[in-house]
């Protein structure tokens, strides 16, 4: 599996030319978002694109060796593979103004919502520094400041909490817009259909995306959803969908562009598939035994975003030492992150008794 | 002979109702099916439909009576054939027996073992010391108390909102929001899809975005549906952010056994919740309590699930009236003041030790009963001081025995009061079964106050 599969096509061979993004055939006459085209950025934007998803690129593979090294614990889900999926649609999003909400493969939402890397490797390392104490760990990181939201270990629990966001800016009226991440996986809980219904039903200001990384866990799409095409899945409830191809960050800024435009518009929701592929397994202790090694290789070989992104910066006129620059600056914030997250204290003990109400009783 | 239209039980707690409306008058001939009249139940207003054919003789009970029991005679029907105007005479008597009647009109209405845990309802014998000496008492039922409780919240913050099934157009499925659509308009007061895990979640979303939304299980059964969000999503939040972000969301509605709706329908969730560290949880009895305490969790910074209690919702109590009355939450009231046993109960349980408490008082033994009323964090210092006075405790809970509140209670005589124990704390619950549907057996697996009068007498050796 490479690039965007073409819609209505199970088994559509790897080498299919993929089109940027897909929208869902309409129903009716009812309006319908355009088709997106791919985002035209300046080299500026570019390279802002290329330097967060190398900076999510290499904190998730420095992530993934101190967890090796046992300095984080517990369960850890890198992000490699999918860089292009967060950067692409949060650059078309206001931090501070439009919420934020995913799972648990959440490192790569924050890094590209302009969040202290060092605060979140102090979190993967359960130290008092870290965003949320050392209390929440990898799956449990917020920050109201930004409005980001988590980081929700439960799987689809984000899917309605990122409802509820929406509500507020609906309520609020301080046009805002809510951003809900979920996986390929999470799109088969009962409780996102609760919430595409009521998102629908009230029109609130929420673009659903579904990261379609090709496996659940170990399950893969096919095995596990009766309509694999995802972006169809908002139909029955009148949510117009988009597929997208979630290597090429311009086209996913692109599709962001789209349904900013419908939902900041008052257009009720809309559904945006992302097909993405993740490298590494689903979290660490994953060994990955569900496909074969030469399927990620191929992935890596044809469809890396950074890769893609990078050839487009040559062809712009950047030049190689640009890059290696850009890159030596990246390596630099993250072993800063990691010598940061590895000196930082432990909590105090006082600590463990602290944060479980706010009020006095 | 004329036939009697008696007044129709229209839920399964409804004793008593309002005649809203006749939309038929004596002389008009009616057939069934045609609506005679207009109902107000204590969950709804609801239309009577004629189930015989004839003509209305005699109408026996004017349109905007209050109170009128279950089972009353309302209207004679003339049957066909039979002259109107001389069944006349018939009904005198039938009003008159009525007087008495609502016993004798039980058997005709379905029992239920509820009625062991209401009769003793709207006690409250001691004063609480949160409210002036000398406010004026309003007799206020429990579900006024409560609405009045969110509208008064409402009034004061733009930012609380109430949303569930049916609590807008229809007004509440008990009632209890009723009116608040009419003042507050329907981007405060939300009709939900049937979709409690989905609303749950939009409400603890809204909340951690900073709204303070009120969320309405139309029983908390269905919050089965909802509890990853209770306790996963909202309860947990603030720890897992290191106290960043909030969650202040009350989830409320009735909790516990209703009357005769079986096993699914019946249940009482208060240990369940309890058990949670970052919820707070609140089961008031009275209609005061329940007034200030939904004020006091509607304004609590932390997520709150409350419990109401459907069988006491019809119930009247002193409410004091005061333009902002607020109780402290995890403070335990003390019912009823004595020295020889420590009765310690919530919610409709407390009724049952009141009761109780009479019938030991009548033996020469001195209860006192205490209320909870917030179980999570609950009030262990009231509850030591008390045993600490009579050196004997008996926990009345309507709900199962396992891992209960009153085996919490247990624990905490048994960790932090040992001293003062003169005999083992002792659990009056109700029966270690899925609550059954026929009324003999609803009855028996229900506690009652003769249980808690037996295990008094055991603890204090008589």
């Amino acid at each position: 599996m490479a690039k965007a599969a073409q819609p209505r096509t199970r088994k559509a061979p790897a080498a299919a030319a993929p089109k940027s993004a897909v929208s869902a055939a309409p129903a009716s006459n009812r309006e319908r978002p355009a088709e997106p085209v791919r985002y035209k950025a300046s080299k500026q934007e570019m390279l802002d694109f290329y330097s967060q998803m190398l900076l999510i690129r290499r904190f998730e593979e420095k992530a993934g060796q101190l967890y090796g090294l046992g300095l984080i614990g517990g369960f850890c889900h890198l992000y490699i593979g999918q860089e292009a999926v967060a950067v692409g649609l949060q650059s078309a999003l206001e931090v501070g103004k439009d919420s934020v909400i995913t799972g648990y493969r959440d490192h790569g939402h924050m890094l590209a919502y302009g969040i202290d890397p060092k605060v979140i490797m102090a979190e993967l390392t359960g130290r008092a520094a870290g965003i949320s104490r050392g209390k929440g760990g990898s799956m449990h990181m917020f920050s109201v400041e930004h409005k980001f939201y988590g980081g929700h270990g439960i799987v689809g629990a984000q899917v309605s909490l990122g409802t509820g966001l929406a509500f507020k800016h609906k309520y609020a009226g301080d046009g805002g817009v809510a951003m809900a991440y979920f996986g390929d996986g999470a799109a088969n809980q009962g409780q996102v259909y609760e919430s595409f219904n009521m998102a629908e039903l009230w029109k609130l200001p929420i673009i659903f995306v579904i990261e379609n990384n090709q496996y659940a866990m170990g399950t893969s799409v096919n095995r596990a959803s009766s309509e694999d095409q995802l972006y169809r899945r908002g139909e029955s409830f009148r949510i117009p969908g988009i597929q997208v191809d979630g290597m090429d960050v311009l086209a996913v800024r692109g599709a962001a562009e789209e349904a900013v435009a419908w939902v900041r518009a008052g257009k009720g929701p809309i559904l945006l598939e992302l097909k993405t592929y993740r490298y590494r397994g689903h979290s660490m202790s994953d060994p990955a035994k569900y496909r074969s090694r030469e399927e990620v290789q191929a992935v890596r070989d044809k469809s890396d975003p950074i890769e893609h992104l990078k050839k487009e910066l040559e062809a712009a006129g950047v030049t190689e030492d640009e890059l290696k620059a850009l890159e030596k600056d990246i390596r630099k914030v993250v072993q800063d992150a990691a010598d940061f997250a590895e000196e930082a204290p432990e909590p105090e003990l006082s600590e463990l008794y602290t944060d479980v109400l706010v009020g006095q009783y | 002979m004329a036939i009697e239209l008696k007044m129709p039980a229209l839920s399964p707690t409804m004793e008593e109702g309002t005649l809203s409306k006749w939309l038929v008058k004596e002389g008009d001939a009616v057939k069934s099916g045609d609506i005679l009249a207009e109902i107000e139940t204590d969950k709804a207003t609801m239309e009577f439909e004629a189930v015989d054919e004839g003509t209305i003789a005699k109408i026996v009970i004017a349109e905007g009576t209050d109170g009128v029991k279950v089972g009353e005679v309302i209207a004679l029907i003339a049957a066909e054939g039979e002259d109107a105007s001389a069944v006349e005479a018939a009904p005198q008597a039938a009003p008159a027996a009525k007087a008495e009647a609502p016993a004798e009109a039980a058997p005709k209405k379905a029992e239920s073992g509820t009625q062991q845990l209401v009769a003793p309802a709207a006690r409250v014998s001691v004063a609480d010391p949160d409210i002036p000496a000398g406010t004026e008492m309003v007799k206020t039922t429990v579900r006024e108390a409560l609405r009045d409780a969110m509208a008064e919240e409402m009034r004061a913050d733009e930012t609380v909102f109430v949303m569930g099934e049916e609590v807008a157009q229809y007004q509440g499925a008990y009632k209890v929001t009723q009116g608040l659509l009419d003042e507050f308009g329907d981007k405060r007061v939300i009709d939900t899809p049937i979709t409690e895990y989905g609303f749950a979640g939009v409400g603890s979303g809204a909340a951690m975005a900073g709204l303070k939304p009120i969320v309405e299980f139309m029983t908390f059964n269905f919050a089965m549906q909802a509890i990853d969000h209770v306790i996963n999503s909202a309860a947990k939040t603030n720890y897992m952010s290191g106290g960043q972000m909030r969650c202040p969301i009350v989830f409320r509605g009735p909790n516990g056994a209703a009357s005769r709706v079986g096993a699914q329908h019946s249940q009482n969730y208060g240990p369940w919740y309890a058990a949670v560290p970052g919820l707070i949880v609140i089961a008031p009895y009275s209609a005061a309590d329940a007034k200030g305490l939904l004020k006091a969790a509607i304004r609590c910074p932390d997520p709150v699930v409350f419990l109401e209690n459907e069988l006491m919702y019809g119930h009247s109590f002193d409410v004091p009236k005061l333009d902002d009355y607020v109780l402290p939450i995890g403070k335990a009231r003390i019912a009823r003041e004595g020295k020889d046993v420590t009765l310690v109960s919530y919610s409709i349980g407390v009724g049952v030790a009141l009761e109780a408490a009479d019938k030991l008082a009548a033996e020469g033994i001195e209860a006192e009963v205490i209320d909870l009323r917030t179980l999570r964090p609950l009030d262990k210092e009231t509850v030591l001081k008390s045993l600490a006075k009579t050196n004997r405790m008996v926990v009345v809970e309507e709900g199962w025995p396992v891992c209960s509140i009153a085996s919490e209670i247990a624990a905490i005589a048994m960790e932090d009061g040992f001293d003062d124990l003169d005999a083992p704390v002792l659990r009056v619950t109700n029966e270690d079964v899925p609550l059954p549907y026929a009324a003999n057996l609803e009855k028996a697996a229900l506690i009652k106050s003769d249980d808690v009068v037996a295990a008094v007498k055991k603890v204090t050796y008589r």
